[in-house]
């Protein structure tokens, strides 16, 4: 039966750079690719040898053909052989921690069930295929190597194995009353030389979290990187904490949010530009952090931000651009009609859990109802297959409700953060209108600032006419300034896109098939529960 | 009727979902009707009832009437009085061991049955909401899957072909669990309401028979129409007598016919459940294994 659902023909209208590549190739593109700097604020990486050689996973021998291989392009050029001789030296120094690959979510009822966490390093790129590329790439641009921009780096650093692991873990309540918080235990392993340790671990309340986020998004977003967004707050949730309320609800909600900010710190450090930055490291690493009070919705801040936002809402109406370029059109369509599958796609799962979690009462109910019948019955074999029936509900139970968690932590969590993350990619498509809008207006300046000097000309006011012409040249700077930005932007989210879109991929990819495998196991347990059950039914004389 | 089923194509419309919904109700109907009529081919009075005798063998319509108001009126009546009477009979004790313990035995079972039946339609109604959910998220899948442009379009409408297929598997397991567990409970609870109304009446006898006796007791002292006393007493005396005896022998039929339904409804429940587990495995194996090799 031929298939009814055809793929949709791929490739109509795929910008270049962003082509379906290898698992090895995105290094050789990226390397050749750019050579300026990148603009913002944080210090610049250490060097970039001691990522490549941090490849713990990767078998040795893969190594060593590294070296050997550079020692021969450069066997004409002294001073190359002799730097990358000192980068090697320099990265085999390095003693490479193993990344443990745990799984870090400690809720004991998931342990059967899941496979460790999606982090890169369980990726399957094969050192082989990341050798090759890099290979072509020396041969092609060896000056290169001086001028390792920070970018080339973070491109190594990002598709290599990329040694930095966090784990949330311990959710601790502090203090009592309205005045009480949860404080969650990070911890960081890691090998890279940016940090002081090897392994350390501080303790973060969530407003620390909330404020992270805030200084990265402030630092980046306007220039067109996509900060991953922290987890939501929740006022209801956090209130049954501060309460007191031991029940069930309150422990999910402490999980929920737990894994959220998990996923929100790895996500984080996975951009290479982000894992740069020095407020990230402070609050990775440092015991005391100032608190972030303008978290809080209610404060000064707050209501100022939700004015901003309301003001940005009425100037996205307002802005009409002119857009010179097809392909960012087409990606915010894109985002956008993506954005409304996930959406349903997140509603169905979540209707899925709170079905099975029903599912799962209902079965508990009836097994015990099943275990009052079988006492009441007067056939003793009967009533010992009825018994034996009520026990292997009891178990299926158990089974749907660890299936629930899955279904929850697995599939509609990994939805409901690219749900979020839309919106900030959306954000920083705003921005870039922004940027835009900004630029328009400098020209506009400057073109009423030209006619007020030609007008000052014909009056003949020579003093104001120096002043003309020196506010004209401000705008002329102002204009050139803004074209460029306008062209950086465009440039960072081009490639931010492109990352967003290589990372989503692999996200759901590694979830889809993790929750896949957790029904498999699901249904493998009712294969046993129902073979250990029927010799019981047939048993019935 | 399955034949034609797979002939549909796999689309996810609604016609085909209102399909296989009647097709699970109409195999549950069958069911039904068929245990009603073996059961009473095979009593040893009922079997040989007209009435019978021309349902099976009349191969034209029959044209039942059903009740008119009057006559539901009438039962509802009826049944206002049984329970009334049924409460003032149920006080009386029983000689016999067996009855009593019957009795005793027959309340208990009859008001857990009613528990695990009710039960049990809950738990095969939220295994269904489960088949549907999967439905849905196979639909959005699929949307997904035909809109993006990246390379996991395939992995996506994959995935999608998979819910599709396991929706269906989850939505047998949970029709079969309804014919095979929840079918099986509500038929002994009826089964178990009409034992007790057996014992209802067998009750109400005695308690005829024993006022028979007194009356026999008043008319021989005041020695006034002793002999229609008499024979109204040797009347409720048979009367007794013979529905104590068919009745012993309803209730050992009713426990062998009730071990041997339960058996057969937990083996093929257990049967099914395992089948169609294995199928899903199987599903999910192959999905696994193509979404793995892809990658």
């Amino acid at each position: 039966m031929a298939a009814e659902r055809e793929p949709p023909p791929l490739g109509e209208a795929r910008p270049a750079d962003f082509e379906e590549l290898e698992e090895g190739e995105d290094l050789f593109t990226s390397t050749v690719s750019t050579l300026e700097s990148s603009p913002s604020s944080p210090e610049p990486a250490s060097l970039p040898a001691e990522d490549l050689s941090t490849n713990s996973n990767g078998p040795k021998p893969a190594e060593i053909m590294l070296d050997d291989d550079r020692e021969d392009l450069f066997a004409e050029e002294p001073i190359l052989a002799q730097l990358v001789g000192m980068l090697n030296r320099r990265g085999r120094e390095q003693s490479s921690t193993e990344a443990t690959e745990e799984v870090s979510l400690d809720s004991p009822e998931r342990d059967p069930i899941l496979s460790p966490e999606p982090t890169p390093a369980i990726t399957p790129v094969t050192p082989t295929t990341l050798v090759a590329p890099r290979m072509e790439s020396k041969s092609v641009t060896a000056p290169v190597i001086f001028d390792r921009s920070r970018e080339e780096i973070e491109e190594e650093a990002n598709g290599d194995l990329f040694d930095i692991e966090i784990n949330v873990s311990d959710p601790e309540k502090v203090g009592d009353g309205m005045n009480a918080y949860m404080a969650y235990r990070v911890t960081t392993k890691t090998s890279l030389s940016m940090f002081h340790k090897n392994e350390f671990s501080v303790k973060r309340r969530f407003s620390d979290f909330l404020g992270l986020h805030s200084k990265l998004a402030t630092k980046y977003m306007h220039i067109g990187y996509i900060v991953p967004p922290a987890p939501e707050k929740s006022i209801v949730g956090m209130t049954k904490v501060k309460v007191g309320k031991e029940d069930s609800s309150s422990t999910e909600f402490v999980e929920k949010r737990r894994a959220a900010l998990e996923r929100y710190l790895q996500r984080t450090v996975k951009h290479p530009t982000l894992l740069q930055d020095p407020d990230l490291r402070q609050f990775l690493e440092s015991s005391e952090l100032p608190r972030a009070v303008n978290t809080q919705a209610l404060s000064g801040a707050g209501i100022l931000r939700m004015v901003n936002k309301a003001a940005d809402a009425v100037n996205k109406m307002t802005i009409k651009m002119n857009e010179s370029d097809a392909w960012f059109e087409e990606k915010q369509q894109q985002f956008e009609n993506l954005d409304q599958q996930l959406r349903k796609l997140h509603a169905s799962v979540e209707a899925l859990v709170c079905h099975r979690k029903e599912l799962s009462a209902n079965i508990a109910a009836f097994a015990k109802s099943a275990a009052m019948l079988g006492n009441s019955e007067d056939h003793t074999a009967l009533s010992r297959a009825l018994s034996q029936l009520a026990e292997v509900e009891e178990k299926i139970d158990q089974l749907h409700q660890e299936q629930a968690f899955a279904d929850f932590y697995v599939f509609a969590e990994l939805l409901g953060d690219y749900i979020r993350l839309i919106a900030a990619v959306k954000g920083v498509f705003d921005h870039r209108m922004k940027c835009w809008q900004k630029w328009q207006d400098a020209q506009v300046t400057l073109q009423k600032k030209r006619e007020a000097e030609a007008k000052l000309q014909l009056a003949n006011k020579p003093d104001k006419l120096q002043q003309a012409k020196d506010e004209i040249k401000e705008w002329e700077t102002k204009v050139q300034q803004g074209e460029k930005d306008f062209e950086q932007i465009s440039k960072t989210i081009r490639k931010e896109v492109g990352r967003f879109e290589k990372e989503r991929v692999k996200d759901f990819k590694t979830v889809i098939i993790e929750y896949l495998e957790s029904l498999v196991q699901t249904q493998q347990q009712l294969i046993k529960y129902w073979e250990a059950f029927l010799p019981e039914a047939k048993a019935i004389a | 009727m399955t034949t034609t089923l797979t002939e549909i194509k796999h689309l996810p419309t609604l016609a085909l979902l209102v399909c296989c919904e009647y097709l699970a109700i109409f195999k549950k109907t069958v069911a039904m009707h068929e245990v009603f009529l073996c059961r009473v081919a095979a009593h040893p009075i009922l079997r040989k009832d007209l009435n019978f005798h021309v349902f099976l063998e009349y191969n034209q319509d029959l044209s039942v009437r059903g009740k008119n108001k009057k006559e539901k009126l009438e039962d509802f009546f009826k049944n206002m009085v049984k329970s009334a009477d049924g409460v003032i009979v149920s006080g009386v004790k029983d000689v016999d061991d067996f009855f009593e313990h019957e009795r005793t035995f027959l309340v208990e079972y009859h008001n857990r049955v009613k528990d695990a039946s009710a039960k049990s339609d809950k738990m095969t109604r939220s295994h269904k909401n489960v088949a549907d959910d999967y439905n849905r998220i196979g639909s959005s899948l699929y949307a997904l899957g035909t809109q993006d442009s990246t390379d996991i379009c395939k992995f996506f409408l994959k995935v999608s072909e998979l819910f599709d297929k396991t929706r269906k598997i989850e939505a047998r397991v949970s029709a079969d669990e309804d014919l095979k567990l929840s079918d099986l409970l509500k038929y002994y609870l009826r089964e178990s309401q009409a034992a007790k109304d057996l014992l209802y009446r067998r009750s109400r006898s005695l308690v005829d028979y024993e006022n028979a006796n007194k009356a026999l007791d008043k008319a021989r002292a005041k020695n006034k129409d002793v002999l229609q006393a008499e024979t109204t007493q040797q009347i409720c005396c048979q009367k007794f007598e013979k529905i104590s005896e068919s009745a012993k022998q309803e209730l050992i039929d009713f426990k062998t016919r009730r071990v041997a339904a339960f058996r057969k409804n937990l083996v093929e429940l257990a049967e099914l459940e395992l089948k169609h587990a294995k199928g899903n495995l199987q599903l999910l194996q192959s999905c696994l294994a193509v979404l793995n090799g892809d990658t």
